[in-house]
């Protein structure tokens, strides 16, 4: 973890395919937001896009890297992976909309709420992919309003 | 409505958090689809849920759901318990379906967490 006066930093690493530690490192992130006092409204917020992403990344990628980056404005989420990319992100950023497999629909994902879901969660999203290299996604939300 | 309450409505069995049973319990929301209870759950709800997959367990956390209530007889798996007991989430099961489940929660006054419009 790196620390400075107003600045922390952390980064987690995620494998693609690893269902079972699925949800391991947002749980952490959770931990993190937790022990620092932030307003439990604001960590739940939070920790719903970190485990979407997370499971994103679980699902559908080789590998990824999540980094949390908390500064006394805002928290920041920062997704980088390796994997198949998106084609069509409008169309992934529709509800319903889903790629997914039998497996990730057993367990009680894939349903095309991810992605949706962490753009309502977050106060800016940003989210930009290459087919046949992977996706970043940029996820803030602010800690100086009322959330 | 307390825990212990829904669990006797429910004739359900406790599988973890036996000293939790007097939680207070206000609202409720059933689903087996833990993308949906993340898009659309509230913190401090009581999960109704038929998957029993350690899943489940994770996003009740993520939610800060106060605890589970597996719906069909279903039980969590042994990764589910221990991440049930560490993060304090009292897990208990039923042999009723979902519908009956809620059901009978709902017509005894636990409310759910409706996103519908009030109706003028």
């Amino acid at each position: 973890m790196m620390n400075n006066e107003n600045e922390l930093s952390q980064h987690f690493e995620i494998t693609g395919g690893d269902f079972s530690k699925a949800g391991k490192t947002s749980t952490s992130i959770k931990e993190i937001l937790q022990e620092i006092g932030i307003d439990p409204l604001i960590i739940v917020r939070m920790a719903i896009a970190a485990y979407e992403a997370e499971m994103n990344v679980v699902m559908y990628a080789q590998r990824g890297v999540l980094t949390l980056n908390i500064t006394p404005e805002k928290l920041r989420l920062k997704l980088e992976d390796e994997g198949p990319g998106i084609e069509n992100i409008d169309l992934a950023m529709q509800e319903g909309f889903s790629t997914a497999t039998d497996e990730m629909r057993e367990m009680g994902f894939g349903a095309g709420m991810g992605l949706p879901n962490i753009k309502k969660n977050a106060d800016k999203f940003e989210i930009s992919s290459t087919p046949g290299k992977g996706t970043s996604l940029n996820i803030i939300i602010c800690l100086d309003k009322k959330g | 409505m307390t825990l212990k309450e829904i669990k006797e409505l429910l004739q359900a069995e406790v599988i973890t958090g036996d000293d939790c049973l007097d939680m207070e319990i206000t609202s409720a929301g059933g689903s087996d689809l833990m993308s949906d209870v993340l898009a659309f759950g509230k913190p401090g709800i009581l999960l109704l849920t038929g998957l029993s997959n350690a899943q489940s367990v994770r996003t009740a956390n993520i939610i800060d759901a106060k605890a589970i209530v597996y719906v069909r007889g279903k039980k969590p798996d042994k990764i589910g318990i221990e991440l049930a007991r560490e993060k304090g989430i009292p897990l208990l099961s039923t042999k009723y379906m979902m519908y009956t489940a809620c059901g009978l929660l709902f017509s005894h006054g636990l409310s759910g967490v409706s996103r519908l419009p009030h109706k003028k």
